[in-house]
């Protein structure tokens, strides 16, 4: 198995991305050659079944949208520290530290729960 | 046992620097160069495949034939559709957010892009191999969050407005699920690189030695990914009863294509993903003790494996779409916060305990 180096990755990472924006790009280039154009002040109306928008786009919206939007920022963050003892316990496990790293995590664990757990009894996970 | 680094590698010395004389940096460009090409056309096709495939299955479900007159079995309909996309007329609307219009389709592609190149395709036929691999590509799928909902914020209009929010709350709540199933398989790995993951499940796969939490873990992958894909029975950001298209509404032509393209590639990311995490990936089918299958098995080419394995489980996710019908978003989030979420922090546990005190095969 070869292992690359960071540089390789990240030159590859470049590759993929300049591929993806290469992609659209090449299809929209394209597009545009072939596709017809036609002016007609009404194609540029906002999509509303046929009929023609009345008051702002920018409507009012739930505000439920933005509770979920921050619980997820919440867990997603506690997540995001648990991968480093995800990847370390097989390891301290043969080190006889298995246990001793169940009880850590299990602290972090317990508040992130917790964090669950008030948000359900706040009422913070109905859809109102 | 076809190894693919060899060949990459042949082609760098053997052919380019010693038939060629190449130069380093030149060689290098040629190669870079070429894997874009491959990726692209790895992209396009397996879009194209995906199409046609999910238009058959629905067809079988359906008691229909599906597409079958353009190519043999219909093979070549969604080609006859990608050019009917590029010659539709790409309509400039009057109060969009040009910019930001413009933005969101490449987005959603480079999301996709960068997530299906370190997808592993075989022994050695992996492009991005970082050490944080399934990381990285958690990371990366969580763009194409970004795109949609720019697209729908910048179209300037009600029905992508609220398609791009719901689409929002539902691929962020569903990508917690992920995470989470994610970090239970790499808990049981023990590494986070993605040949690693592979590396461990030579001698048998982790749905079968990671046994119970494994396979909740992947019931619970499956049905996020799902989500996270806006297909199936969670479409409501593209609900087309109540918000005509969703998020895409305001787009023509190939922009809109290009959401379409990225939903079917993370389709086929979703499985590979499940793949990699729960069917070993490239790994050939091992049975311990069967010394002449286990042989006979590696005879099979490791890419074979891995597109045979996404294709079963992209099955598995179609066959959901055109079996439930769709859920409500307060039923949506519901599964997820109050179902999904507790079940997977409580698998976690449970994976844990199972490393620790080796109750797995």
């Amino acid at each position: 198995m070869i292992t690359l180096s960071i540089i390789q990755n990240t030159t590859l990472v470049v590759v993929a991305a300049l591929t993806g924006i290469g992609l659209v790009a090449l299809a929209l280039w394209l597009a545009g050659l072939i596709s017809p154009k036609s002016f007609n002040p009404q194609k540029g109306e906002p999509y509303e079944c046929g009929i023609p928008t009345r008051g702002e786009s920018m409507a009012q919206f739930k505000v439920g949208y933005y509770l979920f939007a921050i619980l997820f920022l919440m867990f997603d963050v506690e997540t995001v520290f648990l991968f480093p003892w995800a990847v370390r316990v097989r390891e301290l496990n043969a080190a006889g530290l298995g246990i001793e790293s169940l009880v850590c995590i299990a602290v972090f664990f317990t508040i992130l729960v917790l964090g669950l757990v008030y948000a359900w009894r706040k009422g913070a996970l109905e859809w109102k | 046992m076809l190894n693919f680094s060899e060949l990459t590698r042949s082609f760098h010395y053997d052919f380019l620097m010693d038939a060629l004389h190449f130069p380093e940096w030149l060689a290098v460009t040629t190669e870079c160069v070429f894997i874009g090409i491959i990726l692209l056309l790895l992209y396009s096709l397996l879009a194209l495949f995906y199409i046609w495939f999910e238009r058959k299955v629905c067809a079988a479900f359906q008691c229909r034939l599906g597409p079958n007159r353009v190519g043999p079995w219909g093979l070549l309909q969604s080609v006859a559709d990608m050019f009917k996309i590029l010659i539709k007329e790409l309509i400039s609307l009057k109060y969009v957010d040009k910019f930001l219009f413009a933005l969101a389709p490449y987005l959603v592609i480079l999301a996709s892009m960068l997530a299906f190149a370190v997808l592993p395709w075989g022994n050695g036929l992996q492009i991005i191999d970082f050490n944080i691999g399934i990381f990285f590509l958690i990371a990366v799928s969580s763009i194409g969050v970004l795109g949609i909902l720019l697209a729908g914020w910048s179209s300037n209009n009600k029905f992508t407005l609220i398609g791009a929010l719901r689409s929002g709350a539902q691929m962020v709540s569903y990508e917690l699920s992920i995470g989470l199933s994610v970090l239970t398989m790499v808990l049981f790995a023990g590494t986070l690189e993605v040949g690693g993951i592979i590396e461990a499940q030579k001698d048998v796969w982790f749905i079968f030695s990671g046994h119970i939490p494994a396979i909740i873990a992947f019931v619970i992958y499956l049905i996020a990914g799902t989500a996270e894909t806006n297909r199936g029975p969670f479409d409501l950001p593209e609900a087309e009863s109540e918000l005509t298209a969703g998020y895409h509404t305001e787009y023509s032509g190939i922009h809109f294509g290009f959401f379409y393209l990225a939903e079917y590639l993370n389709l086929f990311i979703v499985a590979g993903v499940a793949t990699l995490l729960f069917f070993g990936g490239w790994m050939p089918l091992q049975i311990p003790g069967w010394e002449a299958f286990n042989n006979i098995m590696w005879y099979i080419p490791t890419p074979i494996w891995f597109i045979a394995k996404a294709i079963v489980i992209s099955f598995i996710i179609i066959w959901f779409k055109w079996t439930f019908p769709r859920l409500r978003i307060d039923q949506l989030l519901s599964l997820e916060w109050k179902y999904l979420l507790p079940i997977n922090l409580f698998n976690l546990v449970l994976m844990a305990l199972v490393v620790v005190f080796k109750w797995h095969f």
